[in-house]
């Protein structure tokens, strides 16, 4: 019988080694005379355990990691014979750190082939869509309304309201984007779920377009991530030629047509309305708000854009689970979220959960605090425009709201996490350089405020009149909060103040900073 | 796996241009074609593609300086691109980053004037739970250590 193995394909498992050991497996069985076949699945997101191997028993798949191509072939011959070896795990399902987790988004990341459309079906995929083909507009948006989800770019807007201002808006066309711009360092839930479970996206967003009365959608994927390009377009290609895209999906009298563009490296593409201005070919320059995207967007029409997460959470709620999402969660923040842990940390990963699991939870308990080993000093949540938080903000719940009463936002759910030997000025730096680097100059508080920002936190550090500078930093972030056209320059502040906020002691001289710290 | 462009030729750049020009938005798509052929975007080209798509060369122009993935002269033979995000710099980024300078002989955003590497930031692969991390001629690299950014250039000066 044809041993089944499983070898993620995931980028962040290729970056470790997994083509290698995929290799390295294939030669090594047949020098045995022994029939694998080798499945390239997405990531299980326990990325210290990558290169993660699985091998299909009777007992379900048992997981070996981290194996390198010189450990391969001793796994094979472990798995072989049924013996022991030190890298086993156990069966994966059972592997604690994936148990403890609510996996609705996720189920299947990880598991299936992501370039198998029979294997999504066989893993309860298009359930949604065909039950969305069973229903109203008003049927769908009402599921989604259900759901509680909101947005998950960051900004938390609700989702079913957004959809249901496109239905009502009419126009002779209408658009779904999805924004895969996914710029925040820290995040890589889109890029692993476009490149593990690509159809979940799909089916996510052609509902969307069933619900709105919208016929072409757009993925726009940043160029740092080709694998989820890749993964994209082999989907797209898969579900056009099952008719689950392109003219009446599945015998339906609905249509939806799908193209992956790729972004060309700026950070503020992100911004939804830079965004649709760079899917129209032009410089990513964010437009002014009103009109809405809802009605006026892409192309000057009704559109829809929603982060990858949002729509991949789609499908699950519409095949009946809508009660069942809103029933996780706390406060205003239904369902889960997939958490994204990295940085200096020892477990990091992927952990979708949901909302109101506790900050000091995420860092100390599920990331098992830092690779380095030394204490935890600051997390930064959010992305680069994500409030640095302390440890005695530790107790703050993983909600939307909580995190915006201490300063701070959830943002796209990326935690990174520093140790002991970071200086918080370099970072406050950091935040305002970024900001002028990505700034796309429509606006002058963001503009002219990041470069001056960065100037002022120079001299800082030069222990140049450290208390007025400190005071023109600290009006310079408001001026940027509360004057800037868009979250760039809008949410710059939340790194610079909180770094201020919570680590004053790190600004200053720097020679008296490191006699504070002797 | 080094990447091999054709040298500029604007038959080759106008067929390009018009394998694109029917999609709705295509300057990016255009731009993305023409680096992907001949390894940058030939200054020669921003008027074709301003003409094809009915658009002012300032436009053009604008579009192509806008981004920071598009080029203006080809790069080094090599390219390889360090993260310099929060999750890499946390995860001591930095002083690879450094490092890789010193081996290199060069800061980041320049190329070795025998043009055989260039070394860029890239601000996030994604990559951030396996930190640092960086990316040679499209290949991905994670856990980065001393060792990993040393074998690395051994690659590229070979």
């Amino acid at each position: 019988m044809t041993m089944r193995i499983f070898v993620s394909r995931d980028a962040g498992a290729v970056a470790v080694g997994a083509d290698e050991v995929a290799l390295v497996l294939g030669l090594a069985a047949d020098k045995r005379g022994i029939e694998i076949e080798i499945v390239r699945t997405g990531s299980r997101g326990l990325y210290w355990l990558e290169p993660l191997i699985e091998v299909a028993t009777s007992q379900g798949r048992i997981a070996f990691g981290p194996v390198t191509e010189f450990e391969a072939c001793s796994v094979l011959d472990a798995t072989i014979s049924g013996g022991a070896h030190p890298l086993r795990l156990g069966v994966a399902d059972e592997i604690p750190w994936l148990k403890r987790q609510t996996r609705l988004t996720f189920a299947r990341c990880g598991v299936i082939d992501p370039r198998s459309l029979d294997d999504y079906r066989a893993h309860d995929g298009y359930k949604g869509l065909e039950r969305a083909l069973t229903l109203t507009s008003d049927g769908i948006l009402a599921d989604v309304t259900t759901s509680g989800l909101r947005g998950r770019g960051g900004a938390g807007f609700p989702t079913g309201i957004k959809w249901k201002t496109v239905a009502q808006t009419s126009a002779d066309r209408k658009y779904i984007v999805c924004n895969a711009d996914e710029g925040d360092s820290g995040t890589f839930a889109d890029r692993m779920i476009m490149e593990g479970d690509p159809f979940v996206v799909i089916e996510g967003m052609t509902i969307a377009g069933i619900a709105v009365g919208a016929t072409k959608g757009y993925i726009y994927i940043r160029s740092e991530y080709p694998h989820a390009v890749a993964a994209m377009n082999a989907a797209i290609a898969a579900a056009t030629r099952a008719g689950y895209l392109g003219a009446r999906i599945g015998g339906s009298s609905h249509c939806f047509d799908l193209e992956v563009r790729v972004g060309a490296g700026a950070y503020v593409c992100g911004e939804e309305t830079s965004l649709l201005e760079s899917l129209e070919g032009r410089r990513g320059i964010v437009r002014a708000k009103p009109p809405l995207p809802a009605h006026k967007g892409l192309f000057g029409k009704p559109t829809v854009i929603n982060n990858v997460l949002s729509f991949a959470a789609i499908p699950f709620i519409l095949a009946g689970g809508a009660k069942a999402y809103a029933d996780f969660g706390m406060g205003r923040s239904r369902g889960t979220m997939p958490i994204q842990l990295a940085g200096n940390i020892r477990y990091g990963g992927l952990f979708e959960t949901a909302f109101g699991v506790t900050l000091g939870e995420l860092i100390d308990d599920i990331g098992g605090g830092t690779f380095t080993g030394r204490p935890v000093r600051a997390v930064q949540v959010g992305g680069p425009l994500g409030a640095y938080f302390p440890r005695a903000l530790f107790d703050t719940p993983f909600d939307y709201e909580a995190f915006a009463a201490r300063d701070g936002l959830i943002g796209h759910g990326g935690l990174v996490v520093f140790d002991d030997s970071v200086d918080m000025a370099k970072q406050a730096r950091f935040a305002m350089e970024f900001c002028a680097v990505e700034s796309c100059g429509k606006c002058t508080p963001c503009r002219i405020g990041s470069t001056r920002g960065v100037e002022t936190i120079d001299n800082i550090q030069a222990g140049e009149r450290v208390a007025e500078n400190l005071a023109v930093v600290e009006d310079l972030c408001n001026t940027m909060k509360f004057g800037s056209l868009c979250a760039l320059g809008g949410f710059t502040p939340y790194p610079v103040m909180s770094a201020l906020k919570h680590f004053r002691e790190d600004f200053g001289p720097a020679p008296a900073r490191l006699q504070a710290a002797e | 796996m080094m990447p091999v462009y054709e040298p500029w030729n604007a038959a080759r750049g106008a067929e390009i241009i018009a394998g694109h020009s029917h999609l709705e938005g295509a300057t990016l798509v255009i731009l993305h074609a023409l680096q992907e052929a001949f390894g940058y975007v030939p200054e020669p080209a921003v008027p074709m593609i301003a003409l094809a798509l009915n658009l002012s060369r300032a436009e053009v122009h604008g579009v192509f300086t806008f981004y920071h993935d598009f080029r203006r002269e080809p790069a080094g033979r090599h390219v390889l691109k360090l993260c310099r995000a929060e999750a890499c710099q946390a995860a001591g980024g930095d002083a690879l980053a450094t490092r890789a300078e010193a081996r290199l002989g060069i800061t980041i955003g320049n190329t070795t004037a025998d043009e055989r590497v260039t070394l860029e930031p890239i601000y996030c692969l994604g990559l951030c739970a396996t930190a640092p991390s960086a990316m040679l001629d499209g290949r991905v690299v994670g856990r980065l250590d001393e060792a990993r950014i040393d074998a690395l250039i051994a690659e590229v000066l070979r």
